[in-house]
Parts: C-alpha cells; sequence; structure tokens
C-alpha cells in the first residue's frame, strides 16, 4: 500500500502535462482536425530545419532571461509582474543607443546592452520604490508600469523616433548594421546572446544556491517579519533583487530589437514576460526546470507558427496547450496539496 | 439552554490548553470563566462555539451530544459566541452585517430593518441599520454582532473578554443586557474574563481555570482572595535572592510614551542596571508589550527619551538596536524569530554576518552542529526549524543570540514550554547576566516573574501601576494587582 502510494506520488508531476495533452488532443479532434497532423505539424515547425531550430534558440534568449530574473524575484517573494514592461523598457533603451550614437560596433554593441539592462533595472526599481516607500502592491504598480512602457513606445514611434519617410510602418526605422548584433547563418539567432542567457541562468543558479545574497532573499520570501528581526535590511534587499531582475529582463528586451527585430516595434515584447511568469510557475520554483520548460515554451510556440500554415487552425493552439499545462500543474501539481483537498472533501462527506 | 462540557481535552503540539475539562452551565444564569493569560478559557470556549474541535470529551446541549465542525453549526445549535474582535465586515452596512451568515430569502430589507432597531430596542441599543460598520465603535460593533447571534437562536451567548476597549456607558448598557438575556429570556450566558471586579459584579458563579486545568467553581459574590488563590498557583519559596547587580545605568527611561491605535501607553520611567532583571507584569495588551518593542526600537516613541550606556538615543530603530547589542525575543517563535522553511544551517549562515559572497556551507553545517551540541537542541544541521519542538526552537533561538549583548528584550521567554527546557533557558539567561547582560522580560506566569526578576513593575490598562524591587513584594500583591483589585 505504501509503496503502490509513493511510486503514484513519484509520477504525479507528469500527470497534469498528459492531462493537459488530452485536453488538447479532444480540442482537435472536436475541431476535426487529426491530432497526429497537428501534433507532428508542430513537431516540424519547432525542430524541422536547422533555421527552426534557431528560431526556437532565438525566441527563448529574452524568455530565459526573464525567466531567471523572476528566480530571483519569487525566491524573495515578489511577484513582478511588472517584469513585460521591463522587457519593453529595455528595448526602448536600447533602442536609444542604437538610434543616437554612432560608435564601432565592438563598443556601440556593448554600450546598448548595458543600456538595456539600465533601462530594465529603471523600470523594476520603480516599482520596487512604489512598494517599499508608497505601500502599492508590486502586482498593481508592475501592472501600471507595463501599459505606461506600453504608452512609451507608441509615443516614441509615433512621435520622435518616427522614420523619416512617414507613420505606415509601424516602428522606428531599422537600425545601422554595426547596432545589431551579429546573427548566426541568417538566422534571428545571435550567439552572444544566447552565451548570455546561459550566463545569466548560471549566474542566478549560483546566487540563489551558494551566496548570503541568496539565503537573504530566501528568508525574505519565507518570512519577511522574522527575516527583519534577523539582520536583513528587507528594503533594501527587495529593491536589489527587482533590480537585477529588471536588469535582465531588460537584456532580453534588448536582445528583441537588436537580433529578433532590427528596430524597435509596436509591440516589442509580445508578452515575453507573461509567458515568463508562466515558465517559473510551471517550473515551481525550481532551477533545474526553468530552463527545460522555457525551452518547452519557445518550442511550442514557434511550432505553432508552422501548425497554423500546414493545417488550417490557428496557431492560438500553441497558447491553448501551455496555459492549460501551467492551469493544471497549478491546480492539481502538488501531490501533498491535491491529496489534503480529497481527504477535507471525503470528511466532509462523511460529517 | 443546559450546557455540559465533558472532559473536554486540546492540546497544541506539546502545549495542553484544555486537560480534561468538564464544567455545566444552567439556563437563565450568568457564568464567569476565570484565569490567568495562557490557562485555556479561549480555547475551551472555541471548542464550545465550534471554532476548534477538541481532541477527546464532548459536548452535551440539553442531554443531547453535538459535535460541531464550524461555529455555523454550533449557531444553528444554538451556541454563539462574541469575539473580543467583532467578526463584522467593516465595508459593510449594519444591516448587512446583521443579515450576514443566515437564511433571510424573500425577506424585505425595510422588514429587516424594523426586526434590527425592534430587537435593539428590547435591550436598549441604538442602531442606525444603514451606517457603515467602520463608523462604528467598538461597544457598537459589540452590540451589533450580539443581536446578529440572537437573531440567529443562540440561546447560549459566550462573551470573550467583552469590556476591553468599550467606553464605561457602553459596558452598563452591555451589563444590562446580559442581565435582561439571562433573568428574562432565560438564556445561559458566559463571560470569559481575567477582571476579578466584573465577574464579582455581573455573574452568579464562577469556574475558574489554571494551566488548562479546572480548579474549581464559587457561588458569588465571594471574597476576592478566594478567586486570587484558586487564579494563581501558590508561589513556590522563593530561592534567596541574588544581590541585585550593582552595575552602571545601562538603559534610562524618561516619560516615553507609545501610541498604537489599540492602546496608549502612559509616560513611564525607569533605570535598569547592566546584569539587572525586569520582570513586566500584567494583563495581556495592559502596555508591558508597548514598552519592551519601543525598547527594540520596533515601535516608535512618541515622546520621552532613551538613553543607552548614558548616550541619548533620538532616533532610536531596530537596526540601531542590534547594532548596540540589544537582542529581541517575540512570543510567536516561528512568527517573529525564525523562518519556517530553513534549515538550522541556513540560519545559522543567514545570521553569521559573513562578509563574503558566497556561502561556506561546510563551516555553516558544523557551525550549527556546535550549536545542537552545546544548546542540547534536538534536531540536525539539515532539519527544518518548523520540525522541532517548541522548547527546541525556542533554544534554537537562543543558541543564535550574538555573545556579548547589552541587553535582552524578551515575551513569554518560556510560554509552552517544559520545567525542564524553562530551568535550562533561566540558565543560560543568568550566565549572560552574570557578564553584565541586563534583561527585560514579561510573562503571563506570575511564578516566572517572581522567581526571575530583580525589579518587577505592573502594568494596567496601559499604565505602569506600580514598580517594586521583587524582594519587597508577595505573590498576593502581585495578583491583585493584575486582578484589578488594587
Amino acid at each position: 500500500m505504501s509503496l503502490s502510494k509513493t511510486r503514484l506520488e513519484r509520477v504525479w508531476p507528469l500527470l497534469p502535462g498528459l492531462a493537459a495533452l488530452l485536453v488538447t488532443t479532444l480540442l482537435l479532434l472536436a475541431m476535426g482536425t487529426s491530432p497526429v497532423d497537428a501534433y507532428s505539424a508542430m513537431w516540424q515547425g519547432a525542430f524541422g530545419t536547422s533555421a527552426r531550430v534557431y528560431s526556437v534558440l532565438a525566441f527563448l534568449v529574452p524568455l530565459l532571461l526573464a525567466a531567471s530574473g523572476l528566480l530571483l524575484t519569487f525566491k524573495a517573494g515578489l511577484w513582478n509582474i511588472g517584469i513585460e514592461g521591463q522587457i519593453i523598457m529595455g528595448a526602448v533603451a536600447a533602442s536609444w543607443v542604437a538610434l543616437r550614437v554612432q560608435l564601432p560596433s565592438g563598443l556601440q554593441i556593448p554600450l546598448e546592452l548595458l543600456a538595456a539592462m539600465a533601462g530594465g533595472a529603471l523600470w523594476a526599481a520603480l516599482a520596487g520604490v512604489l512598494k517599499t516607500r508608497g505601500g502599492v502592491h508590486e502586482i498593481f504598480g508592475g501592472l501600471a508600469l507595463n501599459n505606461l512602457a506600453i504608452l512609451f513606445t507608441n509615443y516614441l514611434i509615433a512621435g520622435p523616433w518616427q522614420p523619416p519617410e512617414g507613420g505606415s510602418f509601424r516602428g522606428t526605422q531599422p537600425f545601422g548594421a554595426h547596432a545589431l548584433l551579429p546573427l548566426f547563418e541568417n538566422s534571428r539567432l545571435s550567439l552572444l546572446s544566447l552565451a548570455l542567457a546561459i550566463v545569466a541562468f548560471a549566474g542566478v543558479a549560483l546566487v540563489l544556491t551558494n551566496s548570503h545574497w541568496g539565503l537573504r532573499l530566501k528568508a525574505l520570501g519565507q518570512n519577511a517579519r522574522s527575516a527583519f528581526l534577523l539582520g536583513v535590511s528587507s528594503n533594501r534587499e527587495m529593491l536589489l533583487a527587482m533590480a537585477v531582475c529588471g536588469a535582465l529582463a531588460g537584456l532580453g528586451g534588448g536582445v528583441r530589437v537588436l537580433s529578433w527585430f532590427d528596430s524597435l516595434r509596436q509591440s516589442i515584447s509580445g508578452g515575453i514576460g507573461y509567458l515568463a511568469l508562466m515558465v517559473v510557475l510551471l517550473a515551481g520554483f525550481r532551477l533545474v526546470l526553468t530552463p527545460l520548460v522555457a525551452f518547452f515554451f519557445s518550442a511550442v510556440l514557434n511550432g505553432s507558427i508552422t501548425l497554423q500554415l500546414r493545417t488550417q487552425l490557428h496557431s492560438a493552439l500553441g497558447d491553448i496547450l501551455t496555459g492549460v499545462l501551467v492551469l493544471l500543474v497549478l491546480l492539481f501539481g502538488n501531490y501533498e496539496r491535491v491529496r489534503r483537498a480529497f481527504r477535507r472533501r471525503r470528511s466532509q462527506a462523511d460529517g | 439552554m443546559q450546557v455540559q462540557l465533558n472532559t473536554i481535552h486540546k492540546q497544541f503540539g506539546s502545549l495542553v490548553a484544555n486537560d480534561e475539562i468538564s464544567v455545566q452551565f444552567e439556563p437563565g444564569r450568568i457564568y464567569g470563566l476565570l484565569g490567568e493569560n495562557g490557562a485555556g478559557k479561549s480555547t475551551l470556549m472555541k471548542i464550545l462555539s465550534g471554532y476548534q474541535q477538541p481532541d477527546r470529551g464532548e459536548i452535551v446541549l440539553n442531554g443531547a451530544a453535538q459535535h460541531f465542525a464550524s461555529p455555523r453549526q454550533a449557531l444553528a445549535a444554538g451556541v454563539g459566541m462574541l469575539y473580543q474582535e467583532p467578526l463584522d465586515v467593516p465595508v459593510f452596512t449594519v444591516l448587512e452585517n446583521f443579515l450576514l451568515g443566515r437564511a433571510h430569502d424573500g425577506e424585505r430589507p425595510q422588514q429587516s430593518a424594523k426586526a434590527l432597531t425592534q430587537l435593539a430596542g428590547r435591550y436598549g441599543f441604538q442602531v442606525d441599520p444603514h451606517e457603515h460598520t467602520r463608523e462604528l465603535s467598538m461597544g457598537e460593533r459589540q452590540q451589533l454582532e450580539l443581536l446578529r447571534l440572537l437573531a440567529g437562536g443562540a440561546e447560549v451567548l459566550i462573551l470573550d473578554e467583552p469590556t476591553t476597549g468599550i467606553s464605561a456607558e457602553q459596558k452598563d448598557l452591555l451589563f444590562a443586557s446580559m442581565r435582561t438575556l439571562a433573568r428574562e429570556e432565560g438564556k445561559t450566558l458566559i463571560l470569559v474574563s481575567h477582571k476579578l471586579d466584573e465577574v464579582q459584579e455581573l455573574c452568579d458563579y464562577a469556574y475558574v481555570l489554571r494551566k488548562g486545568r479546572l480548579v474549581g467553581g464559587v457561588q458569588l459574590p465571594c471574597p476576592n482572595q478566594e478567586l486570587v488563590d484558586l487564579m494563581f498557583d501558590e508561589l513556590a519559596p522563593r530561592p534567596a535572592r541574588r544581590q541585585p547587580a550593582s552595575g552602571d545605568v545601562l538603559l534610562h527611561l524618561q516619560h516615553i510614551t507609545v501610541r498604537t491605535p489599540r492602546l496608549e501607553l502612559e509616560p513611564v520611567s525607569l533605570q535598569l542596571q547592566a546584569g539587572q532583571v525586569l520582570g513586566l507584569a500584567g494583563l495581556e495588551g495592559s502596555g508591558q508589550e508597548l514598552l519592551l518593542r519601543a525598547c527594540a526600537g520596533l515601535l516608535p516613541l512618541s515622546g520621552g527619551s532613551l538613553r543607552l550606556g548614558g548616550q541619548p538615543q533620538p532616533d532610536w530603530d531596530y537596526p540601531r538596536a542590534r547594532q548596540h547589542g540589544v537582542a529581541y525575543l517575540a512570543a510567536g517563535r516561528l512568527e517573529e524569530g525564525l523562518i519556517a522553511g530553513l534549515t538550522l544551517t541556513e540560519h545559522m549562515a543567514l545570521v553569521s554576518n559573513a562578509h563574503g559572497l558566497l556561502v561556506d556551507w561546510p563551516q555553516n553545517r558544523q557551525l550549527a552542529a556546535q550549536h545542537i551540541a552545546t544548546y542540547q537542541v534536538v534536531g540536525q544541521p539539515e532539519s527544518y526549524i518548523e520540525n522541532l519542538s517548541g522548547g527546541n526552537q525556542q533554544r534554537f533561538l537562543f543558541a543564535m543570540l550574538p555573545q556579548n549583548l547589552k541587553l535582552i528584550l524578551m515575551e513569554h521567554p518560556t510560554r509552552g514550554l517544559d520545567i525542564r527546557s524553562t530551568d535550562w533557558i533561566w540558565e543560560q539567561l543568568d550566565q549572560r547576566r552574570a557578564q553584565g547582560t541586563a534583561i527585560i522580560f514579561l510573562s503571563a506566569d506570575l511564578d516566572e516573574i517572581a522567581a526571575r526578576s530583580d525589579q518587577i513593575a505592573v502594568f494596567s490598562g496601559g499604565r505602569l501601576l506600580r514598580s517594586v524591587p521583587a524582594a519587597e513584594t508577595t505573590a498576593d500583591e502581585l495578583g491583585h494587582l493584575i486582578g484589578g483589585a488594587l
């Protein structure tokens, strides 16, 4: 009995994934599409050619950067919903340097990336100050700042940074070649950005497992009151966690304008910040799982673009699959919680 | 309605809150339930009102055994409890709160409002059904809650410390309504209190609890002394009092005041010498917590001045207090002190104050193991702190205290601990005291205050009533002071 229980416990984390696949399959069947065709189209779309694999990796870079940052803020008990705005402001800051500064590539690009990090960090610190000084919960402050960042981008595109030829094109003029990240084999992938993302993730992993700062963040996240009484300066650490997360997200935004696109566009992030939140939630805040889940998301979303071309299905299928998956994991992923809820229901039925 | 509680037993971890308590309440009478803080009064009443379930024992109403899974079930069976903090929704109107949690389908608002004002009129309460509850005073909110319980069919009414925070007129009104409810309407009333005067004034009979046990029942009125003797343990013969340390003045408070929404601490002046122990006595919420937290820099002074080692400290706050060698241990160990989800090793690393970037885990594990051995903690370096027993958590908290402290501030340092842990902790404190560390602590346990302090300060209603050398006071005197009888 106890043996079968532990076996159930061991396979439990897989169940929501299978359930999500089942729900999506039923959805496909209901729409009269062959699930096999749909999933193979998705697979082809993600991994069918080397160009597609590069595309998956290119999309992964900002997602992984943002998710790495969120690991820090979640550890400190912060819900940094404002990550979307931080990505956008990183893109804006990088674009500013790209448009206004003329330097050789070797200086220009590092300057752009630093500006991107500073832009994201400042935007995040703003949400942090709103929380520590103004008592505004970071979720509400973050959402407001997200909208402000979008409005600010639109203003720049329609106003000061409008291309000289005028306004039908919803973006700035393309940056000069010296200002863009070198791309790998005609893809949208910059190997430099991929390396930076991997280093950032490794750095976050090191901070969280082995540093005094990571331990302080963990203490704050578990019990801010006790942490304060044990000498942790809660406001400072919270601000710092926000700023570092914002810097990583901003770097992701910079990568978007400097490699995925070649200019500042209207929806420059397009929800990567929210996607990163889902990635971290789905990974259950676990370090090892985070890059894997981010890769999975990137593959599904890239694959569903081909899906749309191949079948008559909308590419939103990828969003549906990931969305249902996150929902199911949050609801049923924790074996202990499910078991407790089940027991409670049964005892209520008895009594 | 007749209420019988038979051998009610309730345990929280190692703390026995109710130890096989059997009591009986008859209709038409007002009962007092007396006892010092932590005696188990509230737990017993929470069990009767369905808020908590007993580990063992049964509730019998008019001869029928009951099982309550929730306060709603208890009220349906006729038992209602008025909590210290009324359970109303501040943004609702009086009428909405009145109707909350009751079936009132098909009743028109005007009808409900009329029913409310009529019911209120019966007890001399004045209510405006359309006023917002947040505009009401504590006393008015209580009246509303009482009416809600009555309309919900309560035949047994439990009032938990109802006179804290209400005016004298409201108290008179409340007591008058309680008399009406018992004498004219035949309800069963239970007043939970540690204020002897109130119980004497209102109640017909009092049950007295001490340390989770029923220690007696008394027909009222009776001499206060009889109740005091029941409520408080006979104080053990005090060990020969050590000569109070005659060190330099360490802490000097001049007319300090502290203001919180609930309570204001009236000006307090006192001096504490290095190596001296000051015990703060009083009912919970009498102001001693405010004094302690103000000394720790956790509450700002609203007036007066604080000097530490002769130095004025105009911008006293908690981080500064820590820098100056002041430590503070709160009553709730896992709420304010330790961090659930962190291991003992992680706690050590957190307070180790190392400035390096990376944590030296092997070293901290070794340090944790050392402290576990020295402080006789039952646990491993890898144990999560929440899995330790209360006594071991308290030992580990002491283990984390820095050496060479000037002042230790403690709330209920040994609450819920067994005798062995209690003695052990005071031994540790005595060692530090011998090195010149001063101690201020508050406790609900008069034994502890009398036995461990050099000086005792008694608080009541936000005022420092009296400060006496421990050697010059008696158990009776402390008991009387605390009961508000002097």
